[in-house]
């Protein structure tokens, strides 16, 4: 059950990256505009031709 | 009409010489796309970036370039078919978007806390069957305490905040118990795993607060869509005044330009744009706006008037005396101020029900702590299943079952294009049995033309124009955009229903119905006919209109339902009749004036009809006012708007009947949601008092209740294709030889 005391942490830590990267994603405006985004990613406007 | 007007009002200048506009856009029937504008928006020289939020329908520019000009922006998007209108630096409403994040973040607390303290939480309850030791539990308690401490002081704060708030205004609000039961569930969980207990109630917490949570942010965005929508509305309205240059001729300026000393005309229907000083005309104003007093005023040259005064009956020229820099905002602070009211009632209704709800649970919770000493149990058993009772009452499915379907309901209207503008539109709505149609502007199209203009004399054609300018009515703006001369009659006076009358050079003009005119105009076989008399010489125009699209499927579908349908118009009896019998309304009557068609309303509710007004237009107003339920298009002059419940968008009738579908949709949910968290009640209670409620128990009827309850909401939602195709296929050819020039 040792492995409990490790394991346990890691997997929170996990969760916590998570939790981050969701504030990031936040900040970043990711969730201004759902459904420009939905149309976005079907635009090629960004490749270099 | 190309003039130039200043948009340096709307520029957002930031210190470093960069520069930010932002548009609201309208793209007609074709959906915006993104691509095609931003790439010719990219091409344009000066500008470093331009960015089209779909969600909210804005473009924002952003240029460092001085030489750079909004205005071609503008006439490269009128090129796309893009329509587009700058708006106003808001303040409010990027305080809703930071309050909208910070909600979003507490939920992201909520949702990371209960996943990791459910994921310790299964397994202690999976241990306790079998074989975990005391040591693994503890591990486990003080694991899912960590998380849980930092999670709810950080995500509990909405409650806490809006309880204490209550508590300072010696109120109670469905926060109070909220609060109250996770802090206590927080509380007493901490004391059981200090003392090695089996159970804690860390996840009941944290689930409790993240299921609150979820529902206020769905609330709160949905109203910042409102929000946004209403910003849009007001700006894409373009809030502008006809000001007169030196010349006398009208120029349109936004109001937030206006300067004291300024000379504006105020038409019929318009409302004044600035504080100011009659300078030539008469007429009534509807000053209710700013004083609440309905009854009318009359005002003449001289008299002072104020911005949102509503105009009557004649042309005004009014001069500024106070700088209007604020008028927009203040009509989306109006319309906004209305959205915002149909939410925060139904917030006071939950409050309602919370002030006798809490009460009840503070008692019997207190009774049971108390039934449990009496019967023998020990303090500590006694007071933790009286908190347990706390727990399980949390008005968890209470607090969703309304707003969860509200929420569903509003956006689901929203994205069929109608904005909700009284709280309990959705409730008056769903119990109406009659619908009285306008015709004018409503099942038709607002803007229809002059179809013989080659057949009257160019200088009456000029005359009549230029009367027509002075009027609201949708068919003098057909002839007002004929005229060359754009210099208004002042004198011009116009009576609702009836027609407006002038004197040009020395004689006498009348411009409206034929008996107003006194001509003698054969009725058409099918459009409707607009006189003119200029002293003994008299035309008659022939306005056609083309009926809304949708118009034939919506109302049949309508029909269909059982309800009863009606046609008022104030236009021509001849000419309401082709439509109606094109709709298939066997119920139709022309040439009512304001007053006929409160009567005729007032007549259906006499019979026990429920009856909901479907009508723009200045004679449309007092009726929409006087019916049970009332809905607007959202091109009807600022009057009929003003007495809605709701407007619709865009062209098509169809919002009509989403509008019925829906509401009807959502008062049967909210009241099973009710049902449903009342029957939650009914059986967890007992559950609690007698002590069976483990924290398995309480997180299972918690999670389930509220699961249950948001389901349900959801089928208030989408408006599917396949509801509105249920129109039986409409034979058009057959209608185009009825009334040729009618159909789209």
């Amino acid at each position: 059950m040792n492995v409990l005391i490790y394991l346990v942490p890691l997997a929170l830590g996990v969760g916590l990256i998570a939790l981050f990267a969701f504030f990031w994603a936040l900040k970043n405006g990711q969730f201004d505009d759902p459904d420009g985004a939905a149309h976005r990613i079907l635009s090629d406007d960004d490749l270099k031709k | 009409m190309a003039e130039a007007v200043d948009y340096s009002l709307f520029v957002d200048r930031s210190g470093d010489g960069a520069s930010r506009i932002e548009f609201a856009v309208e793209g007609g029937e074709a959906p915006l796309s993104i691509s095609a504008i931003e790439r010719t928006l990219a091409a344009l020289p000066g500008l470093d970036d331009a960015r089209l939020n779909l969600t909210k329908r804005r473009v924002t520019l952003a240029w460092r370039d001085a030489s750079f000009d909004p205005a071609t922006a503008i006439a490269a998007l009128r090129e796309l078919g893009v329509k587009s209108h700058p708006l106003r630096v808001d303040h409010g409403e990027e305080a809703e978007a930071r309050h909208a994040q910070w909600l979003l973040k507490c939920v992201g607390v909520a949702a990371f806390a209960t996943m990791n303290i459910m994921l310790l939480s299964v397994s202690v309850w999976a241990g306790n069957a079998t074989d975990i030791s005391p040591e693994t539990r503890d591990f486990f308690h003080w694991l899912s305490a960590l998380i849980a401490i930092p999670a709810v002081a950080y995500a509990g704060q909405p409650f806490f905040r809006s309880a204490a708030a209550a508590l300072g205004r010696r109120e109670l609000n469905m926060d109070v118990p909220i609060s109250l039961g996770v802090l206590l569930a927080v509380g007493m969980s901490l004391y059981e795993t200090a003392n090695h207990a089996e159970h804690a109630y860390f996840d009941s917490a944290t689930m409790l607060l993240l299921f609150l949570l979820a529902g206020r942010f769905l609330d709160q965005s949905m109203r910042r869509r409102t929000r946004a929508a209403a910003g849009n509305l007001a700006a894409l309205k373009g809030e502008t005044a006809r000001r007169l240059g030196a010349d006398d001729e009208p120029v349109t300026v936004p109001v937030a330009a206006l300067q004291p000393g300024d000379r504006v005309v105020v038409r019929p229907g318009e409302r004044i744009p600035a504080d100011g000083v009659v300078l030539s005309g008469a007429s009534t104003l509807d000053d209710s706006v700013i004083t609440g007093e309905t009854a009318r005023r009359p005002v003449a040259a001289q008299d002072r008037v104020h911005a949102g005064g509503l105009n009557f009956e004649g042309a005004l020229v009014v001069e500024v005396t106070a700088a209007a820099a604020d008028s927009l905002l203040d009509e989306i602070e109006r319309l906004v101020e209305r959205a915002a009211d149909a939410k925060s009632r139904t917030l006071r209704l939950a409050d309602r029900v919370a002030r006798r709800y809490a009460p009840v649970v503070h008692v019997t919770a207190f009774a049971t702590a108390v039934g449990w000493i009496l019967a023998g149990a020990g303090v500590h058993a006694a007071i933790v299943t009286a908190i347990a009772v706390l727990i399980i009452t949390c008005p968890c499915a209470l607090a969703l079952a309304v707003p969860a379907v509200q929420v569903v309901a509003s956006g689901a209207l929203f994205r069929a294009g109608v904005l909700l503008n009284a709280s309990d539109a959705l409730e008056r709505c769903a119990g109406v049995d009659t619908i009285v149609f306008d015709k004018t502007g409503t099942l038709t199209l607002p803007e229809p033309g002059v179809a013989n203009r080659a057949d009257v004399a160019p200088d009456l054609v000029a005359a009549a124009g230029r009367l027509a300018q002075s009027s609201r009515h949708p068919l003098a703006l057909a002839l007002a955009r004929e005229a060359r001369d754009r210099r208004p009659l002042l004198d011009a006076a116009e009576e609702p229903g009836r027609g407006v009358r002038a004197v040009i050079e020395g004689v006498e003009a009348r411009l409206g119905s034929p008996s107003f005119c006194d001509v003698a105009a054969p009725a058409p076989a099918s459009g409707s006919t607009i006189c003119f008399r200029l002293g003994e010489r008299t035309a008659v125009f022939a306005i056609r209109q083309t009926l809304r699209p949708a118009a034939v499927e919506t109302v049949q579908a309508l029909a269909r339902t059982g309800l009863r349908l009606i046609i008022l118009s104030g236009d021509a009896p001849a000419a309401v009749a082709p439509i109606a019998e094109m709709l298939g309304v066997a119920e139709a009557r022309g040439g009512l004036k304001p007053a006929d068609k409160i009567a005729a309303v007032e007549a259906l509710k006499a019979e026990g009809r429920t009856v909901l007004m479907v009508g723009d237009g200045l004679n449309d107003a007092p009726a929409l006012a006087a019916a049970d339920a009332s809905l607007s298009p959202i091109a009807a002059v600022d009057l009929a708007r003003a007495q809605a419940d709701a407007v619709f968008l865009g062209e098509t009738l169809a919002p009509v009947a989403d509008m019925l579908r829906v509401s009807r949709k959502a008062m049967a949910l909210m009241r099973q949601n009710l049902g449903i968290a009342v029957v939650y009640n009914l059986v967890a209670v007992p559950l609690a008092i007698l002590g069976y409620v483990t924290p398995l128990v309480a997180a299972a009827a918690m999670s389930g209740s509220s699961i249950i309850v948001t389901l349900n909401a959801l089928r208030a939602g989408p408006i599917r294709p396949k509801d509105r195709d249920r129109a039986a296929p409409v034979n058009i050819e057959a209608m185009r030889a009825l009334a040729p020039e009618v159909l789209p």
